[in-house]
């Protein structure tokens, strides 16, 4: 459904080979795209709007720098523009200077305020070793109070919960009173979910604010959120003035053009990010990532980080070494297999890579895996022999027969392995020949270029993992 | 109140907005291509969708051509019988299976299930609730089963709207095998000669796979133990989604044969118009839509209320 703005823009521009600058016309086919690019991610129409007449003024006119193309260079404006509208750097939770700092969480049911707020309190006290106290001020949804306290206990986190008895404001008063007697230095109060066109329960935040006076008031967002992310955003900020965002479900295949409209309507800075159901799953915002996202670009830098994160540098450096003298084995393959794995689910790293949205549905692949799991199965059904010397499997059908029933999987499936073992070896030796080429991930022409191919491959097993993730010039953007 | 008073003030603020800016784009102009882009971004500001507003943008473009329309103003009735089209077609095609007003499939001879999914934070059970209530209403024996057994306090939540509607619920323990409580749920309604069983099952984002295939699990486990069940997989979605929404609704059909959806949260402004999109694209009914967090703010969709509602001042 999702075409990259890249590809998108590198069809508009195939006609302009040859050209050192960007004529109008070229300009305004290429505007078109993005507008059609921001409106698939859910970017307000009339932001989309505004945003592509600054981005035109800037096009027109410009050099075609020598190192990229037309379509490039436009993209690099327009992810420059963005990234600047979303806010530089990444913003940190307000502190009060005197205790304790006050955070309001508001807004619509069912964005997420309840799990936000316990992530937050994990958050704070054990990257910033804070005391936070969660408050449960949500006592109109069934249960909500219960899910808090729940989350509560999880994370070892104290909750005030006077119960629904008692009404929000008076909840809110008592907390601060709790907090101070307790030594809490983070008061978190998890509002019930309201329409932002609800007079009375948004009059019941503005007094909650005043009691508390806030030092954060976030307003928590559904990244999924389409058009109408403005208007609630506009509500929330005239009767609040808010002070920061968050953005909840990143983990979907949303591309969260809402943060966009969001950012533009309130010019608060959107703070952390959700990116899962689990309560460590809070991740800071980077305006950078976004823009990429939003633009269905892809966003290398947190696969890069996530490949560091789990990589062994030494394995990867043993690894090229076996590459180049062409001693690679089965064994290596599970390693790698192996470290893969360990990034996480490979659709969600498949996600990050750019133009994979477009060659899966292309494909109609479902990339899955637990195929993932059957090649190592097969591998760990193999004899040590037999890992080092494939050759000893393909010349007999008794071993290969033996493999399939001790890892459950059939002959072919075996014969499939090792024909692309194969082949991937004999890749390594061209591209070890070609010396630097293999080291790492260091830019779209280097290890990334080789996980390019990486869907494709998936029928089967992961061939094209072999590319080895190094850690060899990371910050490249 | 009655029900399509009550529909049409739930989209008064749809109408509104929406209309309101196809009203000015509209009124009095000459048919040229301005017209034509403003009215895209009206439809596109509904949630549309570009691909939806593209085809309807076409089939006007043709329309005007064929009945000589020259006036923009004239294009309202067109664009109105184009969006009823795509939203009625997909109602009527449903309508042959139903019994009543309130459009769910109903096995006339034994237990009827009903699956509830979605994302999380759509409302799935609220909507339980409110429908456990409604479908009470109409004399049928409700009972519910709490599937969703990963969000905390998510149980306690379903045992108050139960409570509230007045009918059983079936549930374990925070963490216990959601198919377990579905199957143990038949079993009990069985036993019960319960009319109507409603599944509640955990949020889940589309594309996470063991998510998604622990739904499946659920799904062959209500086929097994009931012949035809379940009768109805209703998505559960939320009206304020974006473009995201039809992702979720191919990918949720792909795996619980999604039957019908319920649109809640629809008396916000949020304007609605992805379920044209869906409507669409997929051809999933709209079956119920959300109105309010009240036991009875849960409303039958009609494709026809809503075609008119949307378009109502222009006429």
């Amino acid at each position: 459904m999702f075409d990259t703005l890249s590809n998108r823009l590198q069809g508009a521009f195939q006609k302009l080979r040859g050209k050192g600058r960007l004529s109008e016309d070229d300009v305004k086919e290429a505007m078109r795209e993005i507008r059609r690019a921001l409106l698939e991610a859910d970017v307000h129409y009339s932001v989309a709007k505004d945003f592509v007449d600054r981005i035109r003024e800037r096009a027109i006119g410009q050099e075609i720098l020598q190192s990229l193309s037309a379509a490039q260079q436009v993209v690099k404006i327009v992810n420059d523009e963005l990234v600047e509208l979303m806010g530089q750097s990444q913003a940190k939770l307000n502190r009060s200077s005197k205790s304790p700092t006050v955070v309001l969480m508001v807004g619509l049911q069912g964005a997420g305020k309840t799990t936000m707020s316990a992530k937050l309190a994990r958050h704070l006290m054990l990257t910033e070793h804070r005391r936070p106290l969660l408050v449960a001020a949500d006592v109109y949804r069934p249960a909500a109070i219960d899910q808090l306290q729940a989350l509560g206990k999880q994370i070892g986190v104290s909750v005030f919960a006077p119960g629904t008895s008692v009404s929000p404001q008076e909840i809110a008063r008592t907390a601060l009173d709790e907090a101070r007697r307790g030594g809490y230095d983070y008061v978190i109060i998890d509002t019930a979910g309201r329409l932002h066109v609800d007079e009375s329960l948004m009059a019941e935040l503005t007094e909650i604010d005043q009691i508390t006076s806030a030092d954060e008031i976030l307003l928590v967002i559904d990244a999924m959120t389409g058009q109408d992310a403005v208007t609630v955003a506009d509500h929330f900020h005239q009767q609040l003035k808010l002070t920061g965002v968050v953005l909840t479900k990143l983990d979907g295949d949303t591309r969260g053009g809402a943060a966009l409209s969001v950012r533009h309507v309130t010019g608060c800075p959107v703070k952390f990010v959700g990116v899962g159901e689990k309560l460590d799953a809070l991740e800071p915002f980077y305006p950078d990532r976004m823009a990429s996202r939003i633009l269905g670009m892809g966003d290398v830098l947190t696969l890069i980080e996530k490949a560091q994160a789990s990589i062994d540098e030494q394995q990867v450096m043993q690894l090229e070494a076996k590459i180049r003298k062409n001693e690679f084995t089965f064994d290596d393959f599970l390693a790698q297999l192996q470290q893969i794995q360990k990034m996480g689910p490979l659709n969600q790293i498949l996600g990050l890579l750019p133009g994979i949205g477009k060659i899966k549905q292309l494909q109609n692949e479902s990339v899955d895996d637990r195929q993932l799991k059957k090649v190592e199965a097969i591998i760990l059904s193999m004899s040590k022999e037999e890992r080092i010397k494939p050759e000893l499997i393909s010349k007999s059908s008794s071993r290969r027969l033996r493999i399939a029933s001790g890892s459950g999987t059939h002959v072919r499936d075996v014969n499939q392995l090792l024909r692309q073992f194969e082949d991937m070896r004999k890749l390594m030796k061209q591209l070890s020949g070609m010396g630097k080429s293999m080291k790492g991930l260091g830019g779209p022409g280097g290890g990334l270029g080789g996980l390019g191919g990486l869907p494709g491959s998936m029928k089967g097993g992961p061939g094209a993992f072999a590319g080895g993730f190094g850690k060899r010039g990371k910050k490249r953007r | 109140m009655g029900l399509f008073d009550k529909l049409k003030l739930g989209l008064a603020k749809t109408r509104r907005a929406f209309s309101d800016r196809v009203e000015m784009v509209l009124r009095r102009r000459r048919i040229d291509e301005d017209v034509f882009e403003e009215l895209e971004d009206a439809l596109l500001s509904a949630d549309v969708g570009l691909d939806t507003t593209g085809f309807l943008l076409d089939r006007l473009t043709k329309e005007a051509r064929r009945e000589k329309l020259e006036t923009a103003d004239q294009l309202i009735p067109v664009l109105r019988r184009e969006i009823h089209a795509i939203v009625a077609a997909r109602t009527d095609s449903v309508k042959s299976v139903s019994d009543s007003m309130t459009s769910l499939y109903y096995d006339q001879n034994g237990l009827t299930v009903v699956l509830v999914v979605g994302v999380n934070g759509v409302g799935k059970t609220t909507t339980i609730g409110k429908l456990a209530y409604a479908l009470k209403q109409e004399g049928k024996r409700v009972m519910v089963a709490a599937g969703d057994t990963f969000r905390a306090a998510a149980i306690e939540q379903l045992s108050v709207w139960a409570d509230r509607a007045g009918v059983d619920i079936i549930k374990q323990t925070t963490g216990s095998d959601a198919a377990a409580v579905i199957f143990d749920a038949i079993e009990a309604a069985k036993a019960r000669r319960a009319d109507v069983l409603l599944c509640d099952t955990a949020g889940r984002l589309q594309n996470k796979a063991h998510l998604m295939d622990e739904l499946e699990k659920i799904y062959r486990v209500i086929a097994r133990e009931v012949p035809g069940a379940p009768h109805e997989t209703l998505l559960v979605l939320d009206a304020t989604t974006g473009q995201n929404a039809i992702i979720q609704a191919k990918l949720f059909q792909d795996v619980a044969k999604v039957t019908g959806i319920v649109l809640t949260k629809l008396d916000g402004t949020a304007k609605g118009g992805v379920v044209i999109a869906i409507g669409k694209e997929l051809k999933i009914p709209v079956k119920w839509v959300g109105l309010g967090e009240r036991l009875e703010d849960l409303q039958p969709f009609s494709a026809d209320d809503f075609a008119t509602a949307l378009f109502d001042s222009l006429s």
